[in-house]
């Protein structure tokens, strides 16, 4: 019971705070939208299982990504929701409205397909746990990732400089 | 008293309200400490007015501030301007629920997680917002600068802080905070803890994560999202009366939670410096105490010692210098450990 | 522990995609475009733990979890490169409206 309030309240606030990435106008509000959505999916991942997940969703989407986003944001003083004037054209209704069909579709989808939840070890997500996975079936793929981040850092700083 | 602490409806309540009491009760005192001892180190006489030695300075500034009026400048952004100093206070009084300060787990810490040092380093890395967001909404160039330059040093400084506290996570083998101390515990004493650790690689772990809790904390030499002389008050100039109180004591919160952590981590938690009689009488939360008022101080003192940092040499220690420190003592910490199996 | 059936996750996963392809289409901030794509991309970590507990072996129980981590270092990392081109085109051109950025177009 308990347990279902919460995650109600959490996926109203996913709900709410996803629409409001996209309808508010002030980017910083937009970002802080973000935000508050991050923190309810933190919650959200408690509940299957996933706590090594939860903390670093808040660790790096909270605490890095969206830090900045909101730099970015100040460094280039885009704060006053002026700036860029969103036109109202047709493209707006239709979009919103295909993004609730395809919604309605993909929840039929679901509905109709789904099986339930299997029993698991308590243990599941915990840093051992992941941690043991990431290092054996997964090791490639961690590694990969490893050289992309390498890539990305040489990117951003080849990008961000104005002369080498 | 055993059936009261076994009782589960009793106990949660009563961990959370020392704790956060705690903290709390720390931010007045510290004040006082701090213009005391600043004053003593510049040869003045300090706050000497307000009751016995200026005992009660802290009670006549907190009456001060609640009843200030409370400005409001023009074509801010009123929502966040009200948030921001609430975002800044939550995070640093959510972070010490990890921290355990006794031996007895009946009542500390007040949640025992397995991420517990995640949960700390996602909470620490939270107080951002509030100041970013305190600068942005305040509709100041300066307040402005103090946010940008507050989530660029905090992002860059939060980098080589984590990779000194993975060396601790390699020593223990666990991410709870109380395993960190109990694996500090042992016939040595002092010398079993993480600081003195594969000599001298603890120590530079040490070193790391000092230098980078100031930074976080953006205390001197690292105050520069506040720097006065050149930002007036930085983040916070707009803010008056309890709005800025609470970014005040927020810093004050931090400055208790960091010492807390730096103690848990490093330097044996509640664990006696000496494991013989005298001093193992002397019960564990007191130890704690003790070594957190060391650091408390030990921030004073640098605030009253080191000059303001450049902020491109902010930038500098801590990319060029700070970083790569803290990736190769990892490296050995991780060399020697494998080498002991 | 198990509060909920499965298929609210996903559905909330949905409507989070759906949201973050809507501020893609119809944004003209580029930044906020990114935090769209940023939305897509944990409506699709959710998705992915949520299947993970359907999975009977523990081991794919936990490839769920670990494809999560994966994707937010991708995250991590696009977006490190995306801001850097942002501000790249800002000082370039003064401005970041994506509906300018037509040099390239025929």
């Amino acid at each position: 019971m308990f347990g279902q309030i919460l995650f109600i309240t959490m996926a109203l606030v996913i709900v709410v705070t996803s629409i409001g990435v996209v309808a508010v106008r002030n980017p910083v509000r937009s970002a802080l939208n973000l935000v508050a959505n991050f923190f309810a999916l933190a919650v959200l991942y408690l509940f299957l299982y996933a706590q090594f997940v939860a903390a670093v969703q808040i660790i790096v989407y909270a605490g890095a990504i969206m830090v900045l986003f909101l730099f970015t944001i100040m460094l280039l003083n885009l704060g006053s929701p002026s700036e860029l004037s969103e036109r109202g054209d047709l493209k707006r209704p239709v979009t919103w409205g295909l993004a609730l069909l395809f919604v309605i579709v993909l929840a039929g989808g679901i509905f109709v397909r789904l099986g339930e939840a299997q029993p698991t070890a308590d243990d599941l997500g915990t840093v051992q746990m992941v941690g043991k996975f990431l290092f054996t079936d997964w090791v490639y793929p961690f590694e990969l990732t490893s050289i992309l981040l390498l890539i990305a850092i040489v990117g951003a700083i080849v990008m961000a400089k104005r002369r080498l | 008293m055993e059936e009261l602490l076994n009782n589960q409806w009793i106990v949660i309540p009563l961990r959370i309200i020392i704790v956060v009491g705690f903290v709390l009760a720390a931010v007045p005192v510290l004040t006082w400490v701090e213009r005391r001892v600043l004053a003593l180190m510049q040869i003045r006489k300090g706050p000497n007015r307000v009751g016995p030695a200026g005992l009660l300075q802290p009670v006549a500034d907190g009456i001060k501030l609640f009843f200030k009026e409370d400005v409001l400048p023009e074509r801010v952004d009123r929502f966040i301007y009200f948030l921001a100093p609430a975002g800044f206070l939550i995070p640093v009084l959510c972070a010490p629920a990890v921290i355990p300060w006794g031996s007895d787990d009946r009542l500390t810490p007040i949640a025992d997680v397995n991420i517990g040092i995640l949960f700390l380093l996602a909470m620490t890395s939270l107080t951002v917002y509030g100041i970013v967001l305190a600068g942005w909404s305040s509709n100041n160039k300066y307040s402005l600068l103090g946010g940008l330059r507050a989530s660029a040093q905090t992002i860059s400084y939060e980098l080589a802080m984590g990779l000194s506290i993975i060396s601790v996570v390699l020593l223990t083998g666990s991410l709870s905070m109380r395993d960190m101390v109990l694996n500090q515990q042992g016939s040595l004493g002092l010398l079993n803890w993480h600081v003195f650790r594969f000599f001298p690689l603890g120590l530079i772990a040490t070193g790391i994560f000092l230098i980078a809790m100031l930074a976080e904390t953006n205390r001197a030499p690292f105050d520069l999202p506040e720097a006065e002389t050149e930002l007036i008050a930085g983040y916070h100039t707009e803010y008056s009366s309890m709005k800025f109180a609470m970014f005040f004591m927020g810093e004050y919160a931090s400055m208790v939670t960091i010492s807390a952590v730096m103690v848990t981590l490093f330097f044996g938690g509640w664990l006696s410096p000496l494991p013989f009689a005298p001093f193992t009488w002397i019960p564990g939360p007191l130890w704690f105490l003790m070594k957190l008022g060391v650091f408390i101080y030990f921030f004073i003192w640098v605030r009253a010692t080191l000059p303001r940092l450049r902020y491109d040499m902010l930038m500098k220690l801590g990319w060029l210098r700070l970083l790569p420190t803290a990736l190769v003592n990892l490296f050995l910490v991780a060399i020697v450990l494998w080498w002991q199996k | 522990m198990d509060a909920v059936p499965i298929s609210w996750y996903l559905i909330l996963s949905a409507f989070m995609f759906a949201m973050g392809v809507t501020g893609v289409v119809i944004k003209r901030n580029p930044i906020v475009i990114f935090m769209c794509i940023e939305l897509m991309l944990n409506a699709a970590n959710l998705a992915f733990l949520a299947f993970a507990r359907q999975q009977a072996q523990l081991g794919a129980q936990v490839a769920g979890q670990v494809y999560v981590i994966l994707v937010m270092a991708v995250a991590a990392a696009d977006v490190a490169i995306g801001l850097g081109i942002i501000v790249a085109i800002y000082r370039l051109r003064d401005t970041i409206n994506v509906d300018e950025m037509n040099l390239l177009k025929f």
